[in-house]
């Protein structure tokens, strides 16, 4: 074999802390080398040009870069060495940047440790093979979780793309966070007026099947060949027959269910259609709160529906759907304030989250869009809102910023001036953050404009007195103490990822990060891919954002699905499994050890069995290499002896010629 | 009966003299035998660990050497100003280097883990609920009351670890298990102004009367208290509110020991109960009527 | 231990999955987390694909160290590959023992892609544990001359190899 090293300097990146010459110099001894040298940027255009003239001029037959991590530029050099005639698994990387240049000091150990790891390279690459990628072919098709703005976004883009959609939607009706808004900023739109043609479209569009009070139940497969379970919840209403009539929630007797949509500041019917708005507009029976499921008694709603669609014994179902992409649009859920004590951990009605206050602006909540808050249903004057609840602070574990909570507080101090002309509005604030596109403007017309007082600090306490609550804080700007007579507190809480999150990861394969984003391929470069092929992210389900960003990641999302289903078939990765039917004997392990079904039984000619591996399947982990007990099935690219030549590269066998057989 | 070491504290010797008597009385009849630590020294309050760190935690340490002398390893105290200290340097105490330097300045040098809790605190852990309902001969019934924790009962919570820093509910409990009608008091956990009722008394009589005001607005007939500085500032200064404030206050306020050791049946006198300030006999006035009612 | 051998490298050996661990190191060599430099990682694609012989093989041909990192569990980009990873490294540590290597010079752990700090923190520690136990014992002190006499002696004695009884 012929091996040409090639070590990059990533301009200081790695020379900065790596004698870069000296590693060319040892590299150059290493066994087969007949190739080394050092480039500036061998990622780049010249870089690797570098790299394809050395292979030809040559006559180089391996190739080893030393450069960042193969997480970023692998595929890169890979295409290189293609483009000059090679094999692209003919390629080893050394990762000196992350691993060694950016975690030491000591420049005499780094250049050590990257020759070690430039040795380990070389000697796995001397035992790599060619190989070849099968194709495969792909379900034209995406399923959507959640049906959110950005998953609307998604589902929208990929559908006018050509492709089938599932939208699949945990609640009653899609809109998710932004459906229960008033208005949005900096604008002032309204929020319903904005979303709804979106939501119509969903429902009217040929292409998308839409899943609402629907769960992903399971998910298998890979990437093109998804094979998902839906759970849909029994609703006890048949959605094919309803009409969205609303006589069945006029004549519901059982007025007490709590409501959602309305975030729970008032009570709703059992059975129900959440919001005018809704899609599909259907309605559904609260099973908690029904007097005929709890007690047998009742069954109004089914005398007076005109079309008899109730059904008081339906049952949860499963549906399986084939897709060939997902995108994950399961967006955030609101942080639990109760957890800080002082602001009364729930005792005084008058202290409510920004999304309840949401839904008091809204005319089509529950007061008709008069503000009135809860306790006495008497409007306010002083209106006081708190940011950062559960915001930028560490003491309850959410150090991160929520980031749209300052613009929608801005917002409501506006709409409050709106709605009654002699309030006062004071906003307790740490930072005002407003980055975005007349952003900063925004909050400073509530300030200005609408008179909004804001407090630099925090609030140490909420106390009664009389029907008012005083809020108690620090104005840090004046070096003092305030207390703010309130005849309504609005937190805005902040933003913490969504319940089902954890669990559906588990499912997806998507890692979530510690407080339960989802984690994006690359945070720079590949913002809306997952590690799991085939499955993309949209929405604030990878971190809190604001409206605008998640259509436009939804847009993204769509993008990556649709690029990657415009090809007719896709290319399998060949490092998969491949069995030695001379050592194999049958035993079946690796068959019941593969998490994907990937290896069958067959029978020789001779009637012996033997395992099979399903190339287009197989997504080499290598777990059943471990398992055979005869070492006769083996992950190509990460054989046996591929890894115990990288393990003996760093350390030698002390004894190399005593022989123990 | 359990046998638990006992220290007093300054304050029991003088201003707050009815609250230790009224503590000793309480807990023989919950069954809790008070083993006094013999020559006891002043915690150092307030004054000590402003000044130095080492010697303030020196000197609750030497207490804590005398419980561990005693051979037992928790200690309770009345007052939380107390208990603080002596918390603080037991947690101190936990870091090697800084048990030296402590143990260097006395006599006994403190070497076991000894705890501190308050009275209060054992009394809750430790006795049985259904005992103390058992034992209560005139129940509180009728009684209108605002339990006060003070600032420090429960604060910081890392270090003193018992109920809620911000809504404290046990004294609230223990006064519902005496059959009284607790209010939801939402001035809990504020501060009385504490010792600056000596340099600055203003800041005493504007915190205190804003504590007192909060009370009467929930219409309570008597504030109960668990620590010495809050019961002398709501109470012996009550006058000093009422001419600073232009205030007609005349709320009583009782040590929680004061209104358990009655409605268990102790004789008054060992409760103290003549060296309140404000004069608390309306409330016993209207006990005796709801109790002739029913 | 002197200044010189606090200086001095050991040599630990690294098995991580690709998916979790390798970018948990690479996620805190971007926020340039400094760390111990003995290490050196074998990429594999999952920490199922470790087969607990490839660390026997490394402390047997001479390492200090080897440390193996995979996704949380139920966190494994193929579903199961660290449950299995688990048991087997499991079983290796007890067995450890049983043929004379000090089973703290390996542990396994789990670092996800996000945690950069953690990684760091494992790094530093475990190098740390394998320098307060020092370089490894030499497995066979016998020089190659001894070693042949020993087998030449074997076998006029017609026993066979001392290793295989």
């Amino acid at each position: 074999m012929r091996i040409g090293v090639f070590i990059c300097h990533c301009g200081s990146n790695i020379a900065g802390t790596v004698d870069c010459e000296s590693v060319v110099e040892i590299a150059a001894g290493f066994p087969e080398v007949v190739y080394a040298t050092d480039s500036m940027y061998t990622c780049s255009e010249p870089g690797q040009e570098g790299i394809i003239t050395a292979i030809h001029e040559h006559n180089l037959d391996g190739v080893v870069v030393a450069s960042c991590s193969p997480r970023m530029h692998e595929p890169t050099f890979r295409r290189a060495v293609e483009r000059a005639g090679l094999n692209r698994y003919m390629f080893e990387m050394a990762n000196i940047r992350e691993h060694v240049s950016w975690i030491g000091k000591d420049k005499a150990h780094n250049t050590n440790k990257a020759a070690d790891l430039v040795l380990m390279a070389v000697e796995k690459l001397r035992r790599n093979r060619p190989l070849v990628a099968k194709s495969f072919t792909t379900v034209k098709k995406v399923l959507v979780i959640g049906g959110g703005v950005a998953g609307i976004q998604a589902a929208l883009d990929c559908a006018d793309g050509g492709l089938d959609v599932v939208m699949v939607e945990r609640d009653q009706s899609i809109g998710g966070k932004m459906a229960k808004l008033d208005k949005t900023f900096p604008t002032i739109d309204c929020s319903s007026c904005v979303l709804g043609p979106k939501m119509v479209d969903i429902a009217q569009h040929e292409k998308i099947s839409l899943y609402a009070c629907s769960e992903v139940e399971s998910v298998s497969g890979y990437v093109g060949n998804f094979s998902v379970t839906i759970r849909r919840r029994a609703t006890y209403v048949d959605w094919t027959k309803c009409t969205g009539c609303g006589v069945c929630t006029e004549k519901c007797p059982s007025k007490r269910s709590p409501d959602p949509f309305n975030e729970f500041l008032g009570t709703t019917t059992s059975i129900n259609i959440p919001f005018p708005q809704a899609i599909p507009k259907k309605a559904a029976i609260n099973p908690d709160t029904c007097m005929k499921l709890q007690k047998g008694k009742c069954g109004i709603c089914a005398k007076v529906c005109p079309v008899g669609c109730i059904d008081y014994e339906q049952q949860d179902e499963l549906v399986t759907v084939e897709v060939g992409a997902i995108v994950v649009a399961t967006g955030y859920d609101l942080f639990d304030w109760h957890k800080y004590p002082q602001y009364g951990e729930g005792r005084y009605p008058d202290v409510i989250t920004s999304l309840q206050y949401e839904r008091l602006l809204s005319a089509s909540g529950p007061t008709g869009g008069h503000i009135k808050r809860p306790s006495d249903g008497k409007e306010p004057k002083n209106v006081v809102f708190i940011q950062c609840v559960g915001s930028r602070d560490r003491s309850v574990d959410r150090p991160y910023c929520s980031g749209f909570c300052c613009m929608y507080t801005a917002k409501q101090a506006i709409l409050t001036k709106d709605h009654i002309p002699d309030s006062q509005s004071f906003v307790f604030y740490m930072d005002i953050r407003a980055p975005g596109k007349g952003y900063d403007e925004f909050t400073r017309r509530a300030m200005e404009e609408y008179g909004a007082q804001y407090v630099r600090g925090r609030v140490a306490m909420i106390y009664p007195h009389g029907d008012q609550l005083i809020v108690r804080g620090a104005d840090t700007l004046a070096g003092t103490q305030v207390e703010v007579p309130a005849d309504l507190v609005v937190l805005a809480t902040g933003v913490e990822a969504s319940q089902g999150a954890v669990k559906l990861g588990e499912t997806l394969r998507v890692v979530p990060d510690q407080f339960g984003f989802f984690v994006e391929s690359h945070p720079k470069l590949k913002p809306v891919e997952t590690n799991t092929a085939g499955v993309y992210l949209a929405g604030a389900c990878q971190g809190p954002k604001d409206i605008p960003t998640s259509v436009g990641q939804g847009s993204a999302a769509a993008a990556k699905a649709l690029g990657l289903l415009s090809k007719e078939q896709l290319e399998s990765d060949p490092a998969v499994s491949k069995v030695n039917v001379n050592r194999c004997v049958g035993c079946q392990k690796c068959i019941d050890t593969c998490p994907f079904g990937a290896i069958k039984a067959v029978t020789d000619r001779m009637g012996r069995l033997k395992a099979e591996v399903i190339e287009t399947v197989c997504q080499g982990c290598g777990i059943c290499t471990v398992t055979c007990p005869q070492g006769a099935i083996q992950l190509e690219h990460f054989t046996d002896n591929q890894i115990l030549a990288e393990v003996n590269a760093l350390c030698p066998p002390k004894m190399n010629n005593v022989s123990f057989e | 009966m359990a046998k638990i070491a006992y220290y007093p504290g300054c304050s029991g010797q003088s201003t707050s003299v009815e609250y230790d008597l009224s503590t000793r009385a309480v807990c023989r009849e919950l069954g809790l035998e008070l083993v006094d630590l013999e020559d006891w020294s002043c915690c150092g309050s307030t004054p000590a660990h402003t000044v130095n760190h080492v010697l303030s935690a020196a000197l609750s340490a030497r207490n804590l050497a005398l419980t561990e002398q005693l051979g037992m390893d928790l200690v309770t105290t009345p007052c939380p100003s107390c208990l603080s200290n002596l918390r603080t340097a037991a947690h101190k105490m936990e870091d090697a280097d800084f048990r030296a330097k402590a143990n260097a300045l006395l006599d006994t040098p403190c070497t076991k883990q000894v705890t501190a809790q308050s009275v209060l605190q054992v009394i809750m852990e430790q006795v049985d609920p259904e005992l103390i309902r058992a034992k209560v001969v005139k129940p509180l019934t009728g009684l209108k009351l605002a339990c006060y924790y003070g600032c420090i009962m429960n604060r910081p919570p890392a270090l003193m670890q018992f109920d809620n820093h911000e809504h404290p509910m046990v004294m609230d409990n223990l006064m519902t298990m005496l059959g009284a009608e607790v209010v939801p008091y939402p001035l809990k956990v504020e501060c009385c102004g504490a010792s600056f009722g000596v340099p600055r008394v203003d800041i005493v009589t504007k915190l205190a009367g804003k504590l007192l005001d909060a009370g009467r607005e929930l219409d309570v007939d008597a504030f109960v208290t668990a620590c010495p500085l809050c019961q002398m500032n709501l109470d012996m200064r009550q006058g000093q509110i009422n001419s600073a404030l232009q205030e007609k206050f005349r709320i009583p306020v009782f040590y929680y020991t004061q209104l358990l050791g009655y409605a268990l049946g102790i004789d008054r006198k060992e409760l103290g109960l003549k060296k309140l300030c404000v004069n608390p006999k309306p409330v016993f006035n209207k006990l005796k009527e709801t109790a002739q009612a029913s | 231990m002197s200044a010189q051998d606090e200086q001095r490298e050991l040599r630990i050996v690294g098995f991580l999955c690709n998916w979790c661990s390798y970018g948990g190191a690479d996620t805190a060599g971007v926020a340039r987390f400094i760390q111990p430099t003995d290490l050196r990682i074998i990429r594999v694609p999952c920490s199922g694909r470790i087969d607990p012989l490839f660390i026997v093989r490394a402390l047997l041909n001479g390492a200090d160290g080897v440390l193996v990192s995979g996704c949380h569990p139920r966190d494994c980009h193929y579903a199961e590959g660290n449950f299995y990873a688990r048991r087997r490294l499991e079983m290796l540590k007890r067995f450890l023992p049983i043929t004379g290597i000090d089973e703290r010079r390996f542990e396994y752990t789990w670092v996800s892609a996000s945690e950069g700090q953690r990684w760091q923190h494992v790094v530093t520690e475990f190098t740390r544990r394998i320098h307060e136990l020092g370089p490894a014992p030499f497995f066979n002190p016998v020089s190659e001359e001894e070693w042949a006499k020993l087998a030449l002696d074997g076998a006029a004695r017609g026993a066979s190899c001392a290793c295989h009884g």
